[in-house]
């Protein structure tokens, strides 16, 4: 099994990835829960399997740095520092939800965080990110904007347009594709042309790392010298990240696509674990990893409780925050 | 006031805009050399090419890289060349750009311009002369501006780009050399105010674009022959001036809408719809419609004007329903 080997590793910082890992992980948990309770209107997509990614590269973005997300961006938004509670509560179309209910799950956004939206469209955060590091240039600031997106994204136009726009401008921008596998329910390998990501990232002469994603130390490290570099004026970079997507392509999708030797196989690969067995390697007791674990659970089961606690949204939302010129308010037909 | 074109007129407005707020930029194909039709002609020269952008030709790109860099504090102004090009980019428009803000629950604005020339203009065929203006004023979140004079190209443009909504803003190829008037300075036009470009009493015709001006000669020629058309420039369609046009329907008690893009769910039915909802007992006549049929724009000039509402058309339209 891989990453059992003792590491020179700064346990603090790991601890830390611990911690956030599972508060992701508790998340979703709590969210299928909440599916499995018909309390989740639309479809929600898990990244159980995926923490390590969202994790290593929210911890090396700044508050002030723009992240771009998916579909599947629960565990980006909350690394990027959203509110569980809020993230619940837009699950549900509640009062309190982060989108005041009007989004769901495939829109979450908190701008507070620099979190500017997960996408219900695949690849369209890419040329939006390509775009906020074009305004982070012309500002001249110092930020940088990173968007996530999955494997299925490499086929759609915006990967070559947006990756090409940012080398072309030279912008502070960081690709990030999660290479989980799947293209929805398909094996994204039977899908797609040619020597994949990487190599199409380098062919628009955009430096590139192929990396483990489930390896938390990978992530982190290869997140934190690509963010310096790009920071340092150095234009943008691309990281493929290797992962398993746990579950189905929804939380309803059981995923009878693939055999159960396989799925059994990913979880002894589960990021999760391997962070816990090199934090135990370092000399950090079970007992305060397990105590991280159980708190994430209590924290992720106190939002889904106060969550669905909460009121539908005041009805008159439904005409606000539609356009200033023409607003429906005005008239609406 | 000063003579200038109808594209100058738009270049005036960009770079007065430009000078007065550092966070607008234009970006598109070929703007560094002036734009396709030379409407950013010589900016590059006052504000260099990071703010005057060229654009690898990926409309999807340039759209969503606006949306970003809106979201993000900027101000983009999109350069679409072609309304027909755009359509590469409709996702970006109309998923992104248009629902950002709603969808995110208030906690962003777009503000862009999205420039797309329209019409049809020297042969162009099916790809290069559309009018898709109807198109947008379907989804929510969209202004859309359709100016027909030099004038209303400035104040509009110039509304257009401090707007915080994504304005769609559509630009007429066949007037990009119309002389006119335009006012000196910071004149700034509100949307959803229409223009009234001629007062009559006994039809109201109701146009936009370059259309407006072929509806404009027909109620001249009309005039002499004892008709008294109202002619009205909504310069917007959403919102569009329901009020005027509201008003001088009730004054008429006829209403014709024209406009050079597709009859068929065309915004001259919403129009109709809507007088027809409001105003049955003030119509004289059935409400009519004058626009193109439902068949692509051709190559050859003879075959380009079978879609092409003509100003004798107008005048035939005008004098049944003043026989009804």
């Amino acid at each position: 099994m891989p990453g059992t080997m003792t590491r020179n590793i700064d346990v603090e910082r790991y601890l830390e990835h611990h911690r956030m890992m599972h508060r992701i992980r508790a998340f979703e948990e709590a969210a299928a829960r909440a599916n499995q309770d018909k309390l989740v209107l639309g479809a929600i997509h898990l990244s159980i399997g995926q923490e390590a990614i969202a994790s290593g590269v929210c911890r090396n973005l700044r508050p002030t740095d723009y992240l771009l997300s998916t579909h599947r961006g629960h565990g980006h938004t909350l690394a990027k520092g959203a509110d569980p509670t809020a993230m619940m509560s837009e699950l549900l179309g509640r009062e309190g939800g982060i989108c005041q209910g009007k989004g769901g799950s495939m829109h979450i956004a908190d701008f507070g965080v620099g979190m500017l939206g997960a996408n219900g469209v695949v690849a369209a955060n890419i040329n939006i990110a390509a775009g906020a590091a074009h305004a982070i240039k012309l500002k001249g600031d110092d930020g940088v904007a990173c968007s996530i997106f999955g494997d299925g994204a490499i086929n759609r136009g915006p990967f070559l347009e947006g990756l090409n726009w940012a080398g072309v401008f030279k912008l502070p921008a960081l690709f990030v594709c999660e290479s989980n596998g799947f293209a929805s329910t398909t094996r994204t390998d039977a899908m797609t042309s040619g020597e994949g990501a990487a190599a199409r990232a380098r062919s628009l002469g955009i430096p590139a790392d192929e990396i483990d994603g489930n390896d938390i130390v990978a992530v982190d490290e290869t997140v934190r010298a690509a963010v310096d570099a790009i920071r340092g004026g150095g234009g943008p970079r691309f990281i493929l990240c290797s992962t398993y997507r746990l579950h189905g392509h929804t939380a309803s999708d059981p995923a009878a696509y693939r055999r159960k030797d396989e799925v059994d196989a990913a979880w002894k690969n589960d990021p999760i674990g391997r962070c816990a067995q090199m934090l135990r390697d370092a000399g950090v007791a079970s007992d305060d990893l397990d105590a991280q674990r159980d708190a994430a659970v209590f924290e992720m089961d106190q939002a889904y409780e106060t969550a669905k606690a909460a009121p539908w949204p005041d009805l008159s939302l439904a005409y606000t925050d539609v356009q200033d010129i023409g607003d429906p308010r005005g008239r609406a037909f | 006031m000063a003579i200038m074109t109808y594209a100058e007129a738009g270049k005036t407005a960009l770079a007065e805009e430009m000078r007065r707020d550092p966070l607008v930029w234009a970006v598109g194909e070929d703007l560094g050399r002036g734009g396709v039709f030379g409407q950013y002609a010589g900016l590059i020269d006052e504000f260099g090419p990071d703010r005057i952008s060229d654009a690898p030709i990926s409309e999807a790109a340039i759209m969503g890289a606006s949306v970003g860099a809106a979201m993000a504090g900027t101000r983009p102004v999109v350069e679409m060349r072609f309304a027909d090009f755009a359509l590469c980019a409709v996702d970006e428009l109309v998923n992104q750009a248009a629902k950002a803000r709603y969808m995110l629950g208030g906690q962003t604005k777009v503000p862009m311009v999205i420039r797309e020339p329209m019409g049809m203009w020297r042969s162009s065929a099916a790809q290069h002369s559309q009018s898709l203006e109807s198109w947008y004023t379907h989804i929510p979140g969209l202004v859309v501006a359709v100016p027909s004079t030099p004038a209303d190209n400035k104040g509009l443009l110039k509304a257009a780009i401090r707007c915080d909504d994504p304005v769609v803003y559509f630009e007429h190829k066949n007037i990009w050399g119309l002389e006119g008037e335009v006012p000196d300075g910071d004149v700034v036009l509100p949307f959803g105010k229409a223009r009234m470009e001629r007062e009559g009493s006994d039809i109201t015709i109701v146009s936009w674009s370059s259309q407006l001006h072929t509806a404009s000669r027909a109620a001249e020629t009309l005039a002499a022959e004892g008709v008294s058309a109202e002619v009205i420039d909504l310069r917007t369609l959403w919102p569009w001036d329901r009020d005027a046009v509201f008003a001088s329907v009730e004054k008429t008690g006829r209403l014709l809408i024209t406009h050079e893009s597709v009859s068929v769910g065309g915004f001259g039915a919403e129009i109709a719809a809507s007088v027809s909802e409001h105003l049955f007992k003030a119509l004289k006549a059935p409400v009519r419609r004058r626009a193109a049929p439902r068949i692509p724009i051709s190559y050859a000039p003879p075959l380009e004007d079978m879609v092409r509402v003509s100003e004798a058309q107008i005048i035939e339209t005008v004098q049944e329903m003043m026989a009804v």
